[in-house]
Formats: structure tokens, C-alpha cells, sequence
């Protein structure tokens, strides 16, 4: 291994990189707007110089190259004099917009202006005024005052999406951002520009102006648009979502993440329709029963069925947890055959960047789990089929849309025996359900889901339930959720009464003989790596922050991004 | 039991009392002749000075638009988490302003943080003083009861110019 002095520190670094990657890889980060290590190098803004030994002017850390022996100062007078000069240059138009700025408090300008600036500014004329508040495309808005002409969003729509919109017009201080004549910024992946955007130039037209960042809390994730399971942070504030953000995973996702995954996939959780406590149909209408009442009810329903008629529709979109106590639930416990879920995909939807066609983040967890019919059961065209002819009586619906992906049942749902759904909120099904059980979302419990290629990785619960509690279940908290009491408008966020649908199964099986107890989401895992062998070794902490592959999809994984 | 040794041992005088409430009198009758302080509150009412610091309010330009631009510095800095702002978008040049802006009166320890870093002058501490609730939720200030024209604020803006 080749090595460099950095700081009067020997370094090592892989032949080919330039000093601020391999500074990066050792831990010391030297200051940079323009460079972004996925992207090519622009060497535009100038943050970034340092003092090489034996060399006169200083250089771009970004650009060049590490050589064996040469001698680098990132912190040394000169670089810091540069440093500051650059920062002094920067904002000599920047507008005094923190205020009313989103990006404040995850601004880079912001933090380098505290760090490496000496915060007075002798420039004394008027800055220049840019067109504020343009639309690039639909989510995206720019501020020309802002843009510090670092050049990320063009390289980011030219290079990683392939798909050039953005580009610089006039020159000097004039310069700025715009898009191509008659195009508009709207790739699939626009909104990761508001991310790498080091200052508040671009902004994201759902979240803008909604929250002071500072105010939020953030806890890791995983997007659950497609089976690609991008790993997010989830955004939270009086116990509601604002935002998911893309947080890197160099075998899933990168830095990025897809509009739709960004925006589509969180609404629900704050929506209206939730489904809020345990309901039961009494003289024709839904009521909120009290989860023992519609236990004790459900169970004795299920009793009175035979298991022939009975069949059980699973999700991927629930957690393994959740797959693996449905599928005990419906074969051990009720002796069932008949059990499938609903495959979502949608050929349009996947791309060559991230976007799969699979539209749920855990389809190989059902499959391993077991949500298959057993040896004589149906699958779900059999069940459909089943439901039509009336030869199914009853059903058990965990997390899906049974009408939206069937609408041609609609006339023979309302004559089933008994139709139990599990949601977390009202849809064209529960419309006809005898029982609805509040299930969490995925923003409201622990659990694992499965991406396309193998990769099991962890969620965890950002959002609070009646179940959930912030501190002790070790969500993230922020300021206003520490000191917030009862009384304060801004702390009494909405938490739903809805439970994991592993811990709904869990509580109706203690009815039946054969019951299915587990404290925690942790240890029905536990079991399962126990009992199905392509978990056998795995836990949470192995699966740690990142994921692991399941072992027999090791070789199989070609693709990375 | 041994006696014990007091401080000071009063002597016939002080034991009397007599030269001590006639003091007293001689005290009371000098400021009933004297210069009247006291008010009759609450017929007649304190009007401080600009440099009270009586509940914070919201300026309301002459124009009629609102001078906060919904930074939520104020509710950040604010000791008391007293303060909640939510943002929204107007077409006015500043972009923003406050859909919703709410001081709970019985957090705010009038302190006069949110005034200093106010970043547009928008939130002044007032003169007012008479903050007594029955219960809660009347502590709770929204925009209907903070905002205030800027002429009503005349004293306290010169004043933060001129000391501060
Ligand atoms: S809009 Fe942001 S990312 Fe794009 S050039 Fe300007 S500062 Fe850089
Ligand atoms: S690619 Fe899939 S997992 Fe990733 S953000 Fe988009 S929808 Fe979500
Ligand atoms: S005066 Fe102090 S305590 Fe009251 S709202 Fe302002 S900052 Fe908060
Ligand atoms: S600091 Fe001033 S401008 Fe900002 S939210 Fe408070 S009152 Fe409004």
C-alpha cells in the first residue's frame, strides 16, 4: 500500500485517488462544496485547496492525485488563510436568507461560514439579484440568489440519472442555474439535487417551508416503493412525517433515492383514513370495539369455520415478522392450506439506477417465510376463484387491497361468512370486513423486509403508536419530544391504536390452542432464523445498520450501484 | 437550664415599644402629607415605560401585512419552548409568513430572547401584564390576540434603538 503524509500523519491510500478521497477513507474530511464522491470532478469551488510541500501555489484536493511520499497541510496557516478567502468570496452574493431558508441548519455554507470563515464581511456593495423561486419541475424550485454555481445538479442529471436537463447560463456573476429550452427538471430522481445541493438553491416543493429541520427527528429506515428497499431516514415531528431522505448504502442505494419512493410512500401513515383501534361490524356498520371484544369475537368466527373454506392472504408489504407469524398462524393454527399474497409489479416502474418493478419491499420475505399455499391448497387465482364460486367462506387479509387488485370481486366479497383484515387504513376491503385490525405501518414498528437480490435489512419505528413508546422503544427524539408534556399543542401529535400485524396475530392466536407468543418483533426473528434456513445465523445484530445477504443469495448478486 | 446570652439585650426603652411605634407614626404621617404613589388598581392602570417587558406580541406593518417571516428563530431560542410558528407560502416578496403563531403565555417567562434574535423585528415585547387564566388553553396566544399595530408599539422599538 502506498502512503502519503497528511497533517504530519502517513496515510495509505489506493493508487488513482486524488488526496480528498483518500483523506476521506482515513477519516479527515477536508471542506468541499463541489465534489461529491459519486460524481466527476468539477474543481469549481475552490474550498478545497491545500498546501503541498515543495510546491509553490496551493492545489485542489479534489483533482489531485495522491503520490507516494508528497507532503499535504489541510489545516496549516496558508490553507486556512485560502480557506477563508474562498468563503469570503462565496458569500459576497450570497444572500443573508438563513431565516427563511429550509436548508438552515443542514447547510454546508452555513456550517463552513461558522468554521473556516472569519464572519465579517467588508464587501460593502449591492449583491447581485437572481430570479428567486423558478420552477425547474415538479418538485423541484430554485432560487437563483442562493446557488453558489457548484455545478452538483447538473452533474447529477448529466451522470448518474443519464438524463441532462439542467445546465449553467450567462457567465460572471451573472451565472445560473436553468434548465434546457423547452425542458423541464423532472427525472425520476430529481429531488436527490435538494439533497447534494450544499446550499438552499434547490429546494423540494412538498417539504418546503414545512418545519425548521432542527426541529425534527430522524430515525433509519427502509422505503418501501420497491423491492429495491432504498435505505431512508424518516423524518418526524410531533409525531408526524415530513420527509424521507436517502441515507447511503453502497450495496442498495448509494447516496440516492427515487421521487416516488420519496414522496408516495409516507402519506399514509398521517392520513386520515387510518384505521385507529380494533372495529367490528355490527348491524351493518364498522364500530371501535375494544381489542379483547374483537379477539374473543374474531376467534370464536374462525372456530366456526372449516379449514377448507377458510383461506389467508398474506403481504409483501409486511415484514417477515409479520409473514412468518401469518403463515404459522394460518397453517399450525388453523390448519389451513389455502394462503398466497398479491404480487404488485409494474413493468414501467423499474429502471437501470434503482427502481425495481416489483412495487413492495419484501416479496422474498413472503416466499421464505412460507406464504405459498401448502401441498393441495390454493394459490391465489385458486382463492379468487374460491371467493367467486363461494366455495371460500372465509378470509384473512393481512395489509392488502384485496378489491383494488380484484375489483371483479366486489359482488362476492359481501357474501363471505367472515372477512378478516388487517390495515392500517381504510380501503376498498375493509369496506366489506366483519373485523379490521388496526395494523401498524411501517413507519410504526421493528421488523425486516428483504430486498430483490437478498439483502434482509432492518426498519425501525419512527412514528408513535398507542403501542410505542418514543423513548423507551429508543426512537430518536427531538427537542420539542423531550420537553414537550401533555399540554403543549405542539407535543400531542396523533398516535394511532394500531399494533405490528405480527403482534395482532400473536394476541388473536392465544385464543386458539396452539398459541404463538412473542415479546418483541426481535424474537419472533429469532425463531424464524431458527426454523427457516435461509436465516439460519442471522439476528438483528448481524443484519446491523446496513443489512446483510442472505447466505444462498451470495453469489447470485451481480448488481451494485 | 444555663441562661442564654441573647445578641443584643433590649433595654427599658426597647422594651417598652413606645419610642419605636411612635417612629413609626411620625413615618407613616410624613408620607400621608407627602407625594401619592399608589394606584388605584384596577380602576386606574400601570403604564410602563418602554423598557418593560410585558408579554411578547407580533408587529403588524402599516400596510397591514405581518412583519414575521416564520423563521422560528424565536421558538428555537426561546427558553420556555413557549413559542410554536408554522410556516407557509405567500407571494409576497419575503416568501413566508406564519399560518400559525402561538405563544403559550404560561410557559413564557418574559425574558425577551425571541425579541433579541428576532431577525426582523417582528416579534416586541408589549406593555401588557394582565396574563391571568382560568385554565390552559387561554394561555395559549394566537395570531388574533399578538398581533398589534406598529403604532402601538412606538416606545418599546425606540427604546431596543436606543439601548440596544
Ligand atoms: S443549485 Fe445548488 S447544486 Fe446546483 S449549482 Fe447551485 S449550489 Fe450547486
Ligand atoms: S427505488 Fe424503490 S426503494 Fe428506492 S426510493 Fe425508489 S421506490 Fe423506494
Ligand atoms: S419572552 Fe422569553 S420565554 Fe417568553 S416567549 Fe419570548 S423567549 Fe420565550
Ligand atoms: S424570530 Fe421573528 S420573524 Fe422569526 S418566527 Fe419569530 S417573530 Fe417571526
Amino acid at each position: 500500500m502506498s502512503t502519503f503524509t497528511l497533517n504530519d500523519e502517513e496515510i495509505e491510500f489506493k493508487p488513482g485517488q486524488t488526496i480528498i478521497e483518500a483523506a476521506k477513507d482515513n477519516g479527515t474530511t477536508i471542506p468541499h462544496f463541489c465534489w461529491h464522491p459519486k460524481l466527476s470532478i468539477s474543481g469549481n469551488c475552490r474550498v478545497c485547496l491545500v498546501e503541498l510541500e515543495n510546491i509553490p501555489k496551493l492545489v485542489i484536493a479534489c483533482s489531485t492525485q495522491a503520490t507516494e511520499g508528497m507532503v499535504v497541510y489541510s489545516e496549516s496557516e496558508k490553507t486556512l488563510e485560502a480557506r477563508n478567502a474562498v468563503m469570503e468570496f462565496l458569500l459576497i452574493n450570497h444572500p443573508l436568507d438563513c431565516p427563511i431558508c429550509d436548508e438552515a441548519g443542514e447547510c454546508k455554507l452555513q456550517d463552513y461560514a461558522y468554521k473556516h470563515s472569519i464572519g465579517e464581511s467588508r464587501y460593502v456593495e449591492e449583491k447581485t439579484h437572481k430570479d428567486k423561486r423558478v420552477q425547474l419541475g415538479p418538485r423541484v424550485m430554485f432560487d437563483g440568489d442562493r446557488c453558489i454555481s457548484c455545478s452538483l445538479c447538473i452533474r447529477f442529471c448529466d451522470e448518474i440519472v443519464g438524463e441532462p436537463e439542467l445546465t449553467f447560463i450567462k457567465r460572471g456573476n451573472g451565472v445560473t442555474i436553468s434548465t434546457f429550452p423547452g425542458k423541464q427538471m423532472e427525472n425520476k430522481y430529481s429531488l436527490n439535487t435538494v439533497d447534494i445541493c450544499p446550499v438552499g438553491a434547490l429546494t423540494n416543493t412538498d417539504f418546503r417551508f414545512k418545519t425548521r429541520v432542527w426541529d425534527l427527528s430522524s430515525n433509519p429506515s427502509i422505503c418501501t416503493g420497491c423491492s429495491r428497499g432504498c435505505n431512508i431516514d424518516v423524518w418526524v415531528i410531533n409525531n408526524e412525517i415530513k420527509r424521507l431522505t436517502p441515507s447511503f448504502n453502497k450495496e442498495v442505494n448509494s447516496y440516492w433515492m427515487c421521487d416516488d419512493g420519496r414522496l408516495n410512500t409516507f402519506k399514509h401513515v398521517n392520513a386520515k383514513d387510518r384505521v385507529d383501534g380494533a372495529h367490528l361490524r355490527k348491524d351493518g356498520q364498522l364500530i371501535k370495539v375494544s381489542w379483547d371484544e374483537a379477539f374473543a369475537n374474531a376467534s370464536s368466527e374462525l372456530k366456526n369455520i372449516t379449514n377448507k373454506e377458510i383461506a389467508f392472504i398474506g403481504s409483501a408489504f409486511s415484514t417477515c415478522e409479520d409473514n412468518y407469524l401469518f403463515t404459522k398462524f394460518a397453517k399450525d393454527v388453523i390448519g389451513c392450506k389455502n394462503i398466497d399474497f398479491i404480487r404488485h409489479t409494474n413493468p414501467d416502474f423499474g429502471d437501470e439506477l434503482l427502481r425495481q418493478n416489483d412495487l413492495t419491499p419484501n416479496t422474498m420475505g413472503a416466499e421464505l417465510t412460507g406464504v405459498s399455499p401448502k401441498q393441495g391448497g390454493l394459490n391465489l387465482d385458486g382463492i379468487v376463484q374460491g371467493i367467486k364460486s363461494g366455495k371460500i367462506k372465509g378470509l384473512f387479509i393481512m395489509e392488502d387491497d384485496l378489491l383494488e387488485a380484484y375489483p371483479e370481486l366486489e359482488k362476492s366479497l359481501p357474501s363471505l361468512e367472515l372477512l378478516i383484515v388487517l390495515s392500517s387504513n381504510f380501503n376498498k376491503t375493509t369496506a366489506f370486513a366483519d373485523f379490521v385490525f388496526p395494523a401498524a405501518t411501517f413507519a410504526e414498528k421493528n421488523g425486516t423486509f428483504i430486498n430483490f437480490n437478498g439483502r434482509v435489512q432492518r426498519i425501525k419505528p419512527a412514528v408513535e403508536t398507542t403501542d410505542l413508546d418514543r423513548s423507551l422503544d429508543g426512537m430518536a427524539m427531538s427537542r420539542l419530544d423531550k420537553f414537550g408534556t401533555s399540554f403543549d399543542r405542539w407535543a400531542i401529535g396523533n398516535k394511532h391504536d394500531a399494533r405490528a400485524s405480527w403482534k395482532i396475530i400473536s394476541g388473536l392466536s392465544v385464543l386458539f390452542d396452539k398459541k404463538l407468543k412473542y415479546k418483541m418483533s426481535e424474537n419472533v426473528f429469532d425463531d424464524m432464523s431458527k426454523s427457516i434456513d435461509a436465516f439460519k445465523g442471522l439476528d438483528y445484530d448481524i443484519i446491523g445498520k446496513k443489512g446483510v445477504l442472505l447466505k444462498d443469495k451470495l453469489n447470485e448478486v451481480t448488481q451494485t450501484v | 437550664m444555663a441562661e442564654k446570652k441573647r445578641l443584643k439585650d433590649l433595654t427599658f426603652w426597647d422594651k417598652i415599644y413606645i419610642p419605636a411605634i411612635l417612629n413609626g407614626l411620625a413615618l407613616t404621617f410624613k408620607n400621608l402629607l407627602g407625594p401619592k404613589f399608589t394606584l388605584k388598581y384596577p380602576e386606574e392602570k400601570f403604564i410602563p415605560s418602554g423598557s418593560y417587558r410585558g408579554s411578547p406580541v407580533l408587529v403588524v406593518e402599516k400596510n397591514g401585512v405581518e412583519r414575521c417571516v416564520a423563521c422560528g428563530l424565536c421558538s428555537r431560542v426561546c427558553p420556555a419552548l413557549a413559542i410554536e410558528v408554522q410556516a407557509a407560502e405567500t407571494e409576497n416578496e419575503k416568501e413566508r409568513y406564519p399560518e400559525k403563531f402561538e405563544i403559550n403565555m404560561l410557559r413564557c417567562i418574559y425574558c425577551g430572547f425571541c425579541e433579541e434574535v428576532c431577525p426582523e423585528e417582528a416579534i416586541l415585547m408589549s406593555k401588557e401584564y394582565e396574563l391571568a387564566f382560568d385554565n390552559r388553553e387561554d394561555g395559549i396566544y394566537g395570531k388574533d390576540k399578538l398581533l398589534k399595530p406598529v403604532e402601538e408599539l412606538k416606545d418599546r422599538i425606540e427604546f431596543l434603538r436606543r439601548y440596544k
